[in-house]
């Protein structure tokens, strides 16, 4: 009975340890801020804006001011309402694409490194394969013939290419736990070995699986960026990497319209450098012995 | 080192063929007809060029022909050298045109890749365990690891081309001079290729400062730098040995940065209208000219790969546990 309630309160007890200091570590703290704050933006956003931001509605090439926030583009169209909407598609390119590539990274990591042997052979090559890849060229390939680009559609083909570092690391770690006394117990109780490898590995290695989400997820964002810059973003949404294309078609360098190009590329500096500065300070939350004194 | 390479190579081959079989299952497994597409938007400009394509088309797709075949038939054309004809440079053979942008690509990517790996490993390894400079590199090194590459090099070009006009932003040359050997022509090369060099040597500046750092601060806590440390060796000769330890990582890591950082390179190509493969890249797009556009990624498959061993090779040269075939050499 008493044994239960320990091993009940333990891991709530640590939870609430992290939290402790993940709330007190101000890297974490500035970079949620930041990453919460833009994710508001984009969320609540478009309710207040125009739902079609291609619209044109004000005078053309206008700079910022009180009423178009962030000033026109060069067909009267605002720029606000663009990087909202803008936003909205990057988090949404960014947890899907993430979400997927960490899915897949933990499949076959787990996989490899808890059977071994052949399957683990297979899955490594497999793994080794898709890193050498070079992702972005393949990507922009297999989404140059799509004829309906969408950011859903975007986000599973960034996902499907950008996972197999997560697996590398994660079979790396199975391979190290997978033979202690506590997993071999579990063995022994007749669980199997997906209940296994969710209840008594993973667990080990939370801290570990939550900082290779968040690159994953500022990865997709950046990789999507870099798609709809070259023109290969969604064919009827608005994102920050197509805005930035639009920006340079319409030569807004040569007619100084800053105001166009330098707000996109600054939000996915500030999300995908906050998230970065989060994983930092999430690292010294996870490793006491990273912590400043 | 004998199963080192081997399996090193078989990876690589395994990665060239499963590229090879990416390029040829994409047209077609894609829902629509990318062939019908390509021709609607060619036959109005060129008709004599249109007709050509059409048959080249039927003899490469040749619909008659069941897909294994049509799967060898690829490989026999590809190991000919034969990637097609372009569209959007009609007639020049695929293999030609991206010949030509090819060293424009070279000159960029090859010095912003190595001196971004010397300079930041150097500044990663005096950062480490130095507070004053820590303080300052680490912050501006995770902001550079998360600047998009296209939007830096936009900055660049507006900064540096536009606001200050030092720099001309777009093309490999001026378009008033002709190419030749001359000094005035390889000085105004050099005056084109310098923003776009800079940004993507600035860009991956930060992740190699970053990695450097960490590394070498994990290795002055391994028991032989405490060792030496208490022997009383000087400051300089443990951190010597700790940098020397920590290089053998950023090794793996360059390989394995290569294919983000040739994707950098496309978009900032694309932004400063430079002549290689990045703008051939949007200009394929552009036109839908689906074969240049295979030929490309072919391209960038095989130099990543033939990189990616020479890694391997400076691996083993740097590494002797390698050589010797203990443990080290990661796979």
């Amino acid at each position: 009975m008493s044994a239960e309630v320990v091993l009940q309160t333990e891991p709530v007890g640590r939870r609430n340890e992290h939290l402790y200091f993940a709330l007190r570590n101000p890297k974490v703290v500035i970079g949620l801020v930041v990453v919460l704050a833009l994710l508001l933006l984009g969320l609540i956003g478009p309710f207040f804006l125009s739902d079609s931001p291609n619209e044109y509605v004000g005078p053309k090439s206008e700079a910022p001011s009180g009423e178009y926030w962030f000033g026109t583009t060069y067909f009267g169209q605002d720029v606000f309402t663009q990087f909202v909407h803008g936003l909205r598609s990057s988090y949404l390119v960014g947890a899907l694409g993430g979400g997927i590539a960490f899915v897949i990274g933990l499949t076959i990591g787990f996989t490899a490194g808890y059977r071994g042997g052949m399957v683990d052979e297979v899955l490594n090559m497999i793994t080794n394969v898709v890193l050498v890849l070079p992702a972005l060229a393949v990507l922009i390939v297999i989404s140059s013939y799509l004829e309906v680009r969408g950011v859903v559609s975007q986000a599973v083909i960034i996902g499907v290419f950008s996972w197999p570092w997560v697996a590398r690391a994660v079979r790396a770690q199975t391979f190290t736990l997978r033979n202690r006394d506590y997993v071999d117990l579990a063995r022994l109780t007749g669980k199997r070995s997906p209940q296994i490898i969710m209840r008594e590995i993973m667990p080990n290695m939370a801290s570990y699986l939550l900082m290779s989400m968040i690159l994953l997820f500022g990865g997709a964002i950046l990789f999507a960026a870099m798609l709809d810059f070259i023109g290969l973003g969604p064919s009827n949404a608005v994102s920050l990497g197509t805005m930035m294309q639009q920006s340079m078609a319409w030569s807004s360098l040569h007619l100084g319209m800053w105001w166009w190009f330098i707000p996109p590329g600054l939000a996915i500096t500030l999300i995908v450098g906050a998230l970065y500065i989060t994983n930092v300070g999430l690292d010294e939350v996870f490793n006491p012995k990273l912590r400043e004194m | 080192m004998g199963r080192y390479f081997r399996r090193k190579l078989l990876i690589y081959g395994l990665t060239f063929i499963i590229a090879v079989s990416i390029n040829f299952a994409v047209p077609r497994l894609m829902p629509g007809d990318p062939v019908a597409r390509m021709l609607t938007r060619n036959s109005v400009a060129n008709l004599e060029s249109s007709e050509a394509m059409r048959g080249y088309f039927n003899d490469l797709f040749g619909l008659d022909v069941p897909l294994w075949k049509q799967y060898l038939n690829y490989w026999a054309a590809l190991f000919q050298g034969d990637l097609g004809v372009s569209v959007f440079a009609f007639p020049a053979p695929v293999s030609s045109v991206v010949a030509d942008a090819l060293p424009y690509t070279l000159a960029l990517l090859l010095p912003s890749i190595l001196l971004s790996w010397v300079v930041g490993n150097a500044l990663g390894a005096m950062a480490a365990r130095n507070k004053l400079l820590d303080n300052g590199a680490l912050p501006i090194g995770y902001v550079l690891t998360a600047v998009p590459y296209m939007w830096l090099a936009i900055l660049l070009a507006w900064v540096g081309g536009i606001l200050l006009g030092w720099f001309p932003v777009a093309g490999g040359y001026s378009f008033a001079l002709t190419p030749a050997f001359t000094w005035t022509f390889i000085a105004d090369l050099f005056h084109h290729w310098f923003l776009p060099f800079l940004s993507l040597f600035v860009v991956a500046l930060g992740g190699w400062a970053i990695g450097m750092r960490n590394l070498v601060i994990y290795e002055l806590e391994s028991d032989y730098s405490n060792y030496l440390q208490a022997l009383g060796a000087p400051n300089r000769l443990v951190r010597r040995y700790a940098f020397r330890n920590a290089v053998l990582p950023q090794i793996t890591g360059l390989a394995l940065q290569l294919g983000v950082v040739v994707g950098g390179a496309l978009v900032t190509e694309v932004v400063f209208a430079y002549p290689g493969l990045g703008s051939l890249l949007l200009n394929a797009i552009n036109n839908q000219d689906f074969f240049l556009l295979q030929g490309i990624l072919l391209f960038i498959v095989i130099g990543v790969l033939v990189f990616n061993f020479l890694a391997d090779v400076v691996y083993v040269l740097v590494d002797p546990r390698t050589r010797l075939g203990l443990e080290g050499g990661q796979s």
